[in-house]
């Protein structure tokens, strides 16, 4: 017998102080080796930040391994939240992921998963992190193939001088694409 | 062995949509270009696993993390976290956060003029049990205007963030208390379509695990999308 899921409510605009980690921008502690910053904002449909979005990642260890896998650093939490500031924007301090190999061998760029929360938001928003670097696994990527050409670019974080950049636009013209899972 | 893939489990035929209008906020904020459907992969499948360092003394009760006795009336809010294919969700975090008794959250951007209570906070964290349980001792929140359409008031609610197994489970959402009469004109409640789906953030009034001369008790039993499987086997799915 197979229950239907219990159905998603907005996070609302008071969860800060419920969902606010002192550590949750640190997927890694400050000082680890070869560490950057994933920086972005969240943008509505007028261009507009989103200042009470809750954002949170989800990534594989340089390894490409995730936290508990066999082979994984047990260390790597792989976990990341930050609600955005009144300018919209969050920050993650992170390692590059690898690339993750599954158990039949097929191979996914290294990528970062990201939920978005917000107010106006009934249910989150799904969507990836890639790397500018790394368009020869990308051509591969199973998740990038089934996303059209001309909407890939929205996924792909630009360099920045202390890591990366990733803008998740909610709605409108650049879109970010956003999974249904 | 007939399990289901995450993938292949049954959805909740009852999920909001992005864009509901009469709940103003989503206007500028749900997405306009179809989703992309995503086969799922490790990825999807794993996810953060979080243990007791994240849960403080008093965090499964939010009447004893102050000095003194919140005001309101004291409930036991409880029930299990399962999968689609009713296992077990064991030793996963649940993150609850309310108003206080006169509808008022102890957040900054809360300008409603009812009285803070300054022994309430209104924040709960606990791990589920190995049968998937949770409790906490709260108290009633009161029910708040939130300038959404003229004369609007959220009814009384519960919110309640998880995490499950896997990247796929995680879910934010709201309980509900049986006979608020604010249920019937409250946009975001209603944003979920069919009425098994409303159901399903109700909570029922328990009156076997009412605390006598204490508290009243609530249940509400909270379903994840998927089996609780070993993220990193092979399943039917992948074969």
């Amino acid at each position: 017998m197979t229950q239907a899921a219990t159905p998603s409510q907005t996070v609302g605009p008071f969860f800060g102080p419920a969902l606010t980690w002192p550590d949750g921008p640190f997927v890694v502690a400050p000082g680890t080796a070869g560490a950057f910053w994933l920086r972005g904002t969240v943008l509505d449909g007028a261009g507009e930040p989103v200042g009470d979005a809750l954002v949170e990642t989800w990534q594989a260890d340089p390894a490409g391994r995730y936290h508990g896998m066999e082979g994984g650093d047990p260390d790597f939490r792989g976990y990341g939240r930050c609600p955005t500031d009144g300018t919209g924007s969050y920050a993650f301090l992170t390692l590059k992921p690898g690339i993750v190999t599954d158990p039949q061998g097929r191979g996914q760029a290294p990528h970062v998963a990201v939920s978005v929360f917000a107010r106006g938001l009934l249910k989150r928003v799904v969507t990836r992190v890639y790397f500018p670097e790394d368009g020869a696994a990308q051509s591969g990527d199973p998740a990038l193939s089934a996303i059209d050409e001309d909407r890939r670019a929205t996924l792909l974080a630009a360099a920045t001088d202390d890591g990366y950049r990733f803008d998740v636009r909610l709605q409108g013209d650049r879109e970010t694409v956003f999974f249904d899972l | 062995m007939s399990a289901q893939a995450p993938d292949q489990a049954p959805r909740t035929v009852s999920e909001p949509p992005y864009l509901y209008p009469a709940y103003g906020s989503t206007r500028l904020r749900a997405p306009s270009r179809p989703l992309v459907h995503l086969r799922q992969t490790l990825t999807e499948l794993s996810g953060p696993v979080f243990g007791s360092e994240r849960i403080g003394p008093h965090d499964a009760d939010l009447t004893g993390q102050h000095g003194g006795e919140p005001q309101g009336q004291r409930i036991v809010v409880f029930g299990r976290v399962l999968d689609s294919d009713e296992r077990p969700v064991r030793n996963s975090l649940v993150e609850v956060w309310q108003a206080n008794a006169a509808g008022r959250y102890a957040h900054e951007v809360d300008d409603h003029p009812a009285p803070l209570d300054p022994n309430f906070s209104g924040i709960g964290r606990c791990l589920t049990d190995a049968a998937g349980r949770y409790r906490f001792t709260t108290i009633r929140p009161g029910a708040y205007p939130w300038r959404n359409h003229p004369n609007a008031w959220r009814p009384a609610h519960v919110h309640f963030s998880l995490f499950g197994t896997a990247f796929v489970q995680r879910l934010v959402t709201q309980m509900y208390f049986p006979g608020d009469p604010l249920l019937d004109l409250d946009p975001i409640f209603n944003a979920i379509p069919d009425p098994k789906g409303r159901e399903r953030v109700m909570a029922r009034f328990d009156i076997h695990e009412t605390v006598p001369e204490w508290a009243l008790a609530y249940r509400f039993d909270i379903v994840l999308r998927g089996r609780q499987a070993t993220p990193f086997e092979t399943t039917d799915d992948e074969a």
